[in-house]
């Protein structure tokens, strides 16, 4: 039932904020948020202590289809249900005092994406899933084009396009599948065998729509300029949480349905991984936006890791999922940092910046320790797993991580050129007027922080609760 | 057959009502009531399932329920748009009394179980259309409409009957049990017939490459009628093109070929009615052009000949009616019908904003609304049929199509600003938007509530 409460929760405050006036909505999102994460803290210790079984939870929804409303969790929907729940209230947190236009509808929709993306990494129907992928996409469509930046509705109109052709793509695969097993429970869908020129088809009908919402090069297209265009909180939905969906729907609906597509056409998808990474990184370091060098960094580390799912060994998945986790916090954390500047500032531009830490010392602090955190330095959450996934990409192929290690060397370029341009040098007229952290600010970097150095130094808890599927899926492969 | 009698029955009623009764409100208010008594009527139908009369009607689960969303879609419409009908002309109880016969006609559609009644039930559908399409009679693109409308309705009769003979040339009856041709060799008479019963059914439902009548007849028609027979008198039709072709003739060598050429109209109907609506700047002929791919989409229901197809041409009749229904209703209290019309609805009308977006994304197919599960069916029994993935496919990309000119109406309402010229929506007219919404909604997370049914 804790699983359900994890998708209920959202969903009903967010229809019920749509109805509020004033201050109402603001308030209701921060409790509602905080409620579902006292519900994924408390998931999180049934699930240590009575098993992934006792979240299950089967009610009948379309008994005709052969399909259910079956949620449930394993040690990696936890820790994406989780990284949800954390994001959530912080997100809410950080930008408590701003002011939206139409604060009910602007609260509702992150409520209804939020619930969308619990039911996405809870479900273990496929048709739920869908419905569940698709809920989370719409609400986001709406935030961004209706409160992010000038080129907003061209911009966010070519995500939606995208990510639907995608969507539509996989339901075609799904209800082809659906046709053999005349069930839609994932459990039917995995112990189902197929034949491998069936599978080498079925594959691409998958692949696309998780490459584009990763986004895997040459799918990435609408991200920069729906990252820049969107309402930074949404970006932090949008980066931190959602790709991860793609990333997601690989380890859960891709690789154990069609083992023998995955391993058909593994070497192209780590190739096209790897040239986004090297591709992203590159552009990165010729940014000027801040929003946009964000954007393309986190293409970069996408890349890398959906090359590690492919190169499917115990290493590879296991630090692929712990970084997950960990890319989604540090790149809220980024993201924190820039709607501060935007909010004080309203520039973008990194060479309009300069010499913050001399008026905001507090918040260049953050900035610097959660940007060695995306360049994974030892010490910080980071580290681990790009050394778990690099680990794996050697097993694999020495060449295609050498390739893949230069994103190492190229993100510490952009992201150390970056923090410069920010916080160092003279403060100019502008930056030095700039005025340091406020409290709502401080507690989200603060628990940011904390988790990038806890995690760091001691990564066991997160390691052991993704350890599960790792195990499982070297079976299942 | 109880629907059909009662709605026949209100259809001659409302003629002589006309006569004696001229306020329109109370004239209006008798349709909505004689439409909800035929939905009774058709109720009182699942106690018949199974009867036929003299071999020409049948009374089947499927015929119930259609009729029952035929009807029920009526009422909704007759809420939503009845009092837009005097401002068409004079003879409003002859409007709705046309609409009951069409009415009896669709209730023929689903039920005929031999070739004359589906002619029969094709030419009472049609004849009260091409009367209501001229109706603005001072308008001259109404009469244009009306005349269009007639000789190419007259023309495609004439091949429907030129295929009905031939068919009775080949199978020696008019009864669609005794057809059978889906079992026989293959006869060259019996293939031309069947093509071209298919080409004058393509006519009706306007697929493509027989729908060029389609979007000026439905632009020039008063929309109030265009919402009609766009919507509930389509769906009416494809039910008539279904029970015939999966009845009749399914099975055996025959429906390889029949089932080739109507994968070939799909696939034409999808492509042409997705890329042009994608370039029209009234929102009206941009539904017109929406109700020819939709269309597509319904003729899977026809070249998949299985059981999915048959929830799914009944889960499609009543999302695709509600929604269409629906947006033609918001469009009839904007006096500006192109895409800037609808600039900054969302400020002044925010629950007709909603209402449409809700439709839009209906008709779109996206999940938690009737349209997903709809489109979903179709395509799954497009998929059980084996051969058919690259139909689907090409299905799909144009439902990503549509979403970019559904979505333009979105853009405009929310996210343009604007002062759209807008009649004020009477109280009741909210409440039937609220009530479509609520079933396109409903329909979207629980689709047994019609199947169940079957």
């Amino acid at each position: 039932m804790l699983t359900v409460l994890l998708i209920l929760i959202p969903l009903v405050a967010g229809l019920i904020a749509f109805g509020l006036k004033g201050t109402g909505a603001k308030v209701l999102s921060l409790i509602a948020s905080i409620a579902t994460l006292a519900v994924g803290v408390g998931a999180w210790a049934q699930f240590g202590s009575q098993g992934a079984e006792s979240l299950r939870f089967t009610a009948e929804w379309i008994p005709q289809l052969g399909s259910q409303f079956n949620v449930g969790v394993d040690g990696m929907g936890l820790m994406l249900c989780l990284l949800t729940a954390i994001s959530f209230p912080l997100i809410f947190i950080t930008i408590y005092t701003r002011e939206y236009e139409q604060p009910n509808a602007f609260y509702g929709l992150m409520l209804l994406s939020q619930a969308g993306l619990m039911g996405v990494f809870t479900a273990y129907d496929a048709l739920l899933f869908y419905v569940f992928w698709e809920l989370a996409l719409i609400p986001v469509y709406f935030l961004c084009s209706m409160w992010g930046g000038e080129k907003r509705i061209a911009v966010t109109f070519k995500f939606f396009i995208y990510t639907f052709i995608g969507s539509l793509l996989m339901l075609v695969g799904l209800i082809y599948i659906y046709t053999q097993t005349q069930s839609f429970e994932w459990s039917a869908f995995t112990s189902l065998t197929m034949a491998q020129n069936e599978q080498s088809w079925l594959f691409w009908l998958f692949f696309v729509a998780f490459a584009i919402k990763m986004p895997v090069f040459p799918f990435h297209t609408w991200q920069p300029d729906t990252y820049e265009q969107s309402p930074t909180p949404v970006t932090m939905v949008l980066s931190g949480i959602m790709v991860k969906m793609g990333l997601f729907g690989v380890v859960r609906w891709l690789l154990p349905v069609l083992p023998l597509g995955a391993y058909m056409w593994a070497e192209v998808a780590m190739v096209l991984s790897i040239i986004g990474i090297i591709y992203a990184s590159c552009i990165a370091m010729l940014q000027q936006d801040i929003k946009k060098l964000i954007a393309y960094s986190s293409i970069a580390h996408i890349g890398l890791m959906a090359a590690a799912i492919f190169a499917n060994n115990e290493q590879s998945l296991q630090g692929m999922q712990v970084q997950m986790f960990n890319h989604g916090i540090n790149i809220i954390g980024l993201w924190i940092i820039v709607e501060i500047i935007q909010q004080r500032l309203h520039i973008k531009n990194l060479n309009e910046m300069g010499g913050i830490a001399t008026v905001a010392p507090r918040m260049a602090i953050f900035l610097v320790v959660i940007s060695f955190a995306n360049i994974a330095l030892p010490l910080t959450n980071g580290f681990i797993g790009e050394f778990l996934m690099f680990s794996g990409l050697f097993q694999y192929n020495v060449w295609f991580a050498a390739v893949a290690c230069l994103g190492i060397i190229l993100s510490a370029v952009y992201t150390l050129n970056m923090v410069q341009k920010v916080i160092f040098g003279e403060a100019n007229t502008l930056t030095g007027t700039f005025t340091d952290l406020k409290a709502g600010e401080t507690f989200s970097l603060t628990v940011i922080v904390a988790i990038i150095l806890v995690l760091g130094v001691y990564p066991k808890p997160l390691l052991e609760l993704v350890s599960q599927t790792t195990v499982w899926l070297d079976k299942v492969i | 057959m109880n629907a059909l009698i009662s709605s026949a029955l209100f259809g001659v009623c409302l003629m002589f009502i006309g006569l004696v009764v001229k306020n329109k409100q109370s004239i209006k208010y008798f349709a909505i009531l004689g439409a909800a008594m035929s939905f009774g009527a058709n109720l009182l139908d699942c106690y018949n399932v199974g009867t036929t009369l003299y071999g020409m009607i049948e009374v089947s689960s499927f015929s119930v329920v259609f009729n029952g969303v035929a009807i029920g879609a009526t009422m909704l419409y007759f809420l939503l748009c009845g009092s837009s009908f005097e401002k068409v002309g004079e003879h409003v109880a002859d409007y709705f009394a046309l609409m009951f016969f069409i009415l009896a006609g669709i209730t023929i559609a689903s039920s005929f179980s031999n070739l004359l009644m589906l002619f029969l039930a094709i030419e009472i559908i049609s004849i009260p259309q091409y009367i209501l399409a001229g109706a603005d009679k001072r308008n001259q693109k109404s009469n244009e409409a009306s005349l269009k409308y007639f000789l190419m309705g007259s023309f495609s009769t004439g091949i429907l009957l030129m295929g009905i003979a031939l068919i009775y040339g080949a199978a020696g009856s008019f009864n669609l049990a005794e057809i059978g041709l889906g079992t026989g060799e293959l006869h060259p008479l019996s293939l031309c017939g069947i093509m071209l019963m298919a080409f004058a059914l393509s006519f009706k439902v306007s697929a493509a490459p027989f729908h060029f009548w389609t979007p000026d007849v439905y632009d020039g028609s008063p929309t109030v009628f265009t919402a009609f027979m766009a919507t509930v008198v389509k769906a009416g039709s494809f039910v008539a093109f279904a029970r015939l072709f999966h009845t009749a003739f399914a099975g055996g060598s025959i429906s390889e070929h029949w089932g080739l050429i109507i994968a070939i109209i799909t696939a034409l109907t999808l492509l042409i009615g997705n890329i042009t609506a994608v370039f029209q700047q009234s929102v009206k002929r941009m539904l017109a052009y929406s109700s020819i791919a939709q269309a597509g989409f319904m003729l899977f229901a026809v070249v998949a000949m299985n059981e999915t197809a048959t929830q799914g041409i009944i889960l499609y009749a009543a999302a695709y009616s509600v929604a269409s229904i629906g947006i033609f209703a918001v469009l009839l209290k904007l006096g500006d019908y192109t895409l800037d019309g609808f600039n900054g609805l969302a400020k002044s009308q925010p629950l007709m904003a909603f209402a449409t977006t809700v439709f839009l994304m209906s008709l779109a197919g996206i999940p938690l609304t009737a349209g997903f599960f709809a489109k979903y069916f179709v395509l799954a029994a497009a998929i059980q049929q084996g051969g058919l993935l690259w139909l689907v496919i090409l299905a799909v990309l144009c439902a990503a199509v549509s979403v970019y000119y559904y979505f333009r109406v979105i853009m405009a309402m929310y996210f343009k600003s604007g002062t759209p010229q807008i009649t004020e929506p009477s109280g009741g007219f909210k409440a039937g938007l609220v009530l479509a919404v609520a079933i396109v909604i409903v329909l979207g997370v629980y689709p047994n509530l019609l199947l169940n049914l079957l």
